[in-house]
């Protein structure tokens, strides 16, 4: 049965610190960053009025932020952070071992570019420079997402089959600054919602004393990172458990990923964030003028859920694939390396042309999904040479 | 607690357990199990470690030397990963979720590469912020564990991988950073120094006061390495006499901003004596080098002086 709505209006940024209140987590090390920053101060906000029983530390550095989330998480404490770009990137090390300890912090990424030139606008690449440090990650489209994605957080990071971090991603000021009307829950189904943490082992229980971040020589190491990759495998299913839990309470279900308009799509633009929004409109658009068009928007990034994108796009002539990162590899950005890798592993072989767009918070406007879907459609006809890595709306 | 007597302390219960893989004659773990030993009877403790020598000789996957729980995160955040073990203690006791008669304390331990250089902004961050823990630094003067590359402790003229003695090099060029004082600085409720000497007499009352004096503390331990000073392992203890004795390294401490000797020589001993103990600066003793050695005496006399100053401000 369905908790009660409750209408409001927030930015993604508030919408995240309401849900951070409501599930009220016991510590939050942080440091700002733009656009990230309004969250913990809003946290602090909730603190100081009594709203919310939980420890600030404000922290020096983005380093000691996940350092001591890390402390805390394995003394025993739910945990959370929050960041952006640069602040992500100083937290790299930090973020392989929170993995690795298997620690469930939660963590909201506002996606910013990382320098340089330095910039304080949306993209990718702060998320997607951090994609093989053992995070789940969860991207969102908007501030309703942004605050579902947050409470579905802790159930899957603390799952006993999972034990892993999860970034909680959003766009950098199209997402987090933006006010959109939004549908909240009541704290209490919120809280009953992400439940009591009990960790299994900790560091404050002191009958059973436990060390923490060992040195393990080379006969232990290889099958520590196998254990993290296994519990990454068993996480798709605990996700999926967790977004149809969070349905059958709030009426908002949560997949991999969304198909829109994709079941009779001759050509489908996978993409993620807020510019899949965008990319539904054009679709809208294009579908009045026969044109048959679709959008997977890609929700969970890690666990990568390639057999099923492969199976969701098997039966479209061409496929774009839509990165807002650069990867610097000569061929691809992130997306376009891990989609076709996942096409070609599960036999789909279909046109799939990787574009780049968005970089620095580059406008990305229905119209260049339009020019998108023109150019796959010339492609998939044979009028166009196939190019594997092409840019939008970059000015010439 | 006030018999500090060395059969009193050393008949307490050992925190850290043998068989760990320090080399014999490192001052890291006698430091390590004197500071734990202070703990009183019934308490817990989570031990914090920077990574380093002690780090990996004594947590070495599947076996822990630790009887407390214990923590290593990386090299450069001791102190901040600590400030969370201790907010998180703070806020399960405070909404019920540990036994409210359950006391812990927090103790992180760093050698001076993880305390002086790449670990200083975390330290200086947690100990600002006020978190109740100790940090104790066990100085032996150089990156020991990569392989005695030279740090902000090291001291002049030492002869280390990264400022090795030649032809064209007196070994270190600069002097060493006072980090005891940078830490007094923060006028943090208890900072000391000491090292291992005198029965451990100094140092068993500096770890008891700092691990049970409420908010930050910090202690800086000398802690010699036979690898890195190069003497034979049976020597430590007279080294560290001789560090003392000399005032390269003077006991002393900061209660509550008050500055205080722990020890004062009767006569304070020429430095060559101190350096003459160790390798690392036998280049000091070639001929045609005296002044280098009268260079390292008027650096000790001029801090032994600021020092001594401070310390009789401190008793007006």
């Amino acid at each position: 049965m369905s908790e009660k709505a409750i209408k409001e209006r927030m930015s993604g940024n508030e919408a995240v610190a309401y849900a951070i209140r409501q599930v009220e987590p016991d510590v939050m090390p942080a440091f700002p960053i733009t656009p990230s920053t309004e969250i913990p101060q809003m946290v602090s906000t909730y603190i100081a009025n009594g709203q919310m029983d939980t420890d600030f530390i404000p922290v020096e550095s983005e380093h000691s932020a996940m350092s001591a989330a890390i402390g805390s998480e394995a003394a025993g404490a739910r945990t959370m952070t929050a960041t952006s770009s640069a602040g992500l990137a100083l937290m790299w090390e930090e973020l392989l071992l929170a993995a690795s300890n298997r620690l469930p912090i939660v963590l909201t990424l506002v996606n910013r570019t990382l320098s340089g030139p330095i910039n304080i606008n949306c993209d990718h690449s702060d998320g997607m420079g951090a994609r093989d440090t053992g995070w789940i990650q969860i991207y969102a489209e908007d501030n309703q997402e942004a605050y579902d994605n947050y409470i579905q957080a802790f159930p899957i990071a603390e799952d006993s089959r999972v034990h892993l971090p999860v970034m909680v991603c959003m766009d950098g000021f199209i997402t987090s600054h933006a006010v959109m009307n939004i549908s909240l829950l009541e704290d209490a189904a919120v809280k009953k919602f992400a439940g009591e943490y009990h960790p299994e082992e900790f560091m404050l229980d002191a009958e059973h004393p436990v060390s923490v971040g060992p040195y393990a020589i080379s006969h232990y190491e290889m099958e520590a990172k196998r254990a993290q990759e296994a519990a990454m495998e068993r996480a798709k299913e605990v996700i999926l458990e967790v977004g149809k839990r969070y349905g059958e309470m709030s009426g908002r279900s949560y997949g991999l990923f969304e198909k829109y308009r994709t079941e009779d799509a001759e050509f489908i633009m996978l993409i993620m964030g807020s510019a899949a929004g965008t990319a539904k409109q054009a679709v809208d658009e294009l579908r009045e003028s026969g044109v048959k068009a679709g959008v997977l928007k890609l929700r969970v990034f890690r666990p990568f859920p390639e057999k099923e994108i492969a199976e969701a796009v098997k039966n479209c002539r061409a496929l774009a694939i839509m990165d807002r990162c650069e990867s610097y590899n000569g061929n691809s950005g992130p997306l376009g390396s891990e989609v076709t890798a996942g096409l070609y592993r599960n036999r789909v072989f279909i046109h799939a042309v990787n574009y780049i767009y968005g970089l620095g918070g580059r406008d990305f406007t229905t119209e260049d999904v339009k020019q998108v879907f023109e150019e796959l459609k010339e492609t998939a006809d044979g009028r166009l040479a196939e190019q594997q890595h092409k840019y939008i709306g970059l000015r010439e | 607690m006030s018999d500090y007597s060395l059969k009193t302390m050393m008949n307490k219960p050992e925190r850290l357990a043998p068989g760990h893989r320090m080399c014999a004659g490192c001052g890291a773990p006698i430091v390590v199990r004197a500071v734990l030993r202070t703990l009183h009877e019934g308490d817990h403790a989570v031990v914090g470690n920077a990574t380093g020598c002690l780090e990996v000789s004594t947590f070495m996957y599947p076996y822990t030397s630790y009887k407390d729980s214990y923590i290593h995160n990386a090299f450069e955040n001791a102190g901040a990963t600590m400030s969370g073990v201790e907010t998180a203690y703070h806020v399960l006791k405070k909404k019920g979720k540990i036994p409210a008669d359950e006391n812990f304390r927090f103790i992180t331990f760093g050698g001076d590469g993880g305390t002086y250089d790449i670990g200083f902004q975390s330290l200086s961050g947690a100990m600002e912020r006020g978190h109740d823990m100790t940090y104790v630094c066990y100085d032996n003067g150089a990156y020991m564990n990569t392989g005695i590359q030279r740090s902000s402790a090291t001291p002049m003229f030492a002869d280390t991988t990264t400022t090795p003695a030649g032809k064209e090099s007196n070994g270190k060029v600069q002097y060493r950073k006072d980090l005891t004082a940078i830490l007094a600085e923060h006028y943090i409720p208890y900072a000391a120094q000491t090292t291992l000497t005198r029965d451990f007499r100094d140092l068993h009352r500096t770890a008891e006061k700092a691990v049970y004096t409420a908010g930050p503390t910090f202690l800086n331990v000398m802690a010699p390495c036979p690898r890195g000073w190069r003497y034979p392992a049976e020597d430590i203890m007279e080294i560290c006499r001789l560090a003392v004795e000399t005032c390269y390294w003077p006991l002393f401490e900061v209660d509550h901003g008050n500055w205080k000797l722990s020890y004062e020589p009767k006569h304070k001993l020429p430095i060559e004596d101190f350096l003459r103990t160790q390798g690392r600066f036998r280049h000091l003793f070639k001929p045609g080098n005296e002044h280098l050695i009268e260079l390292f005496q008027k650096e000790v006399d001029k801090r032994w002086e600021d020092l001594q100053y401070r310390c009789a401000r401190g008793q007006i």
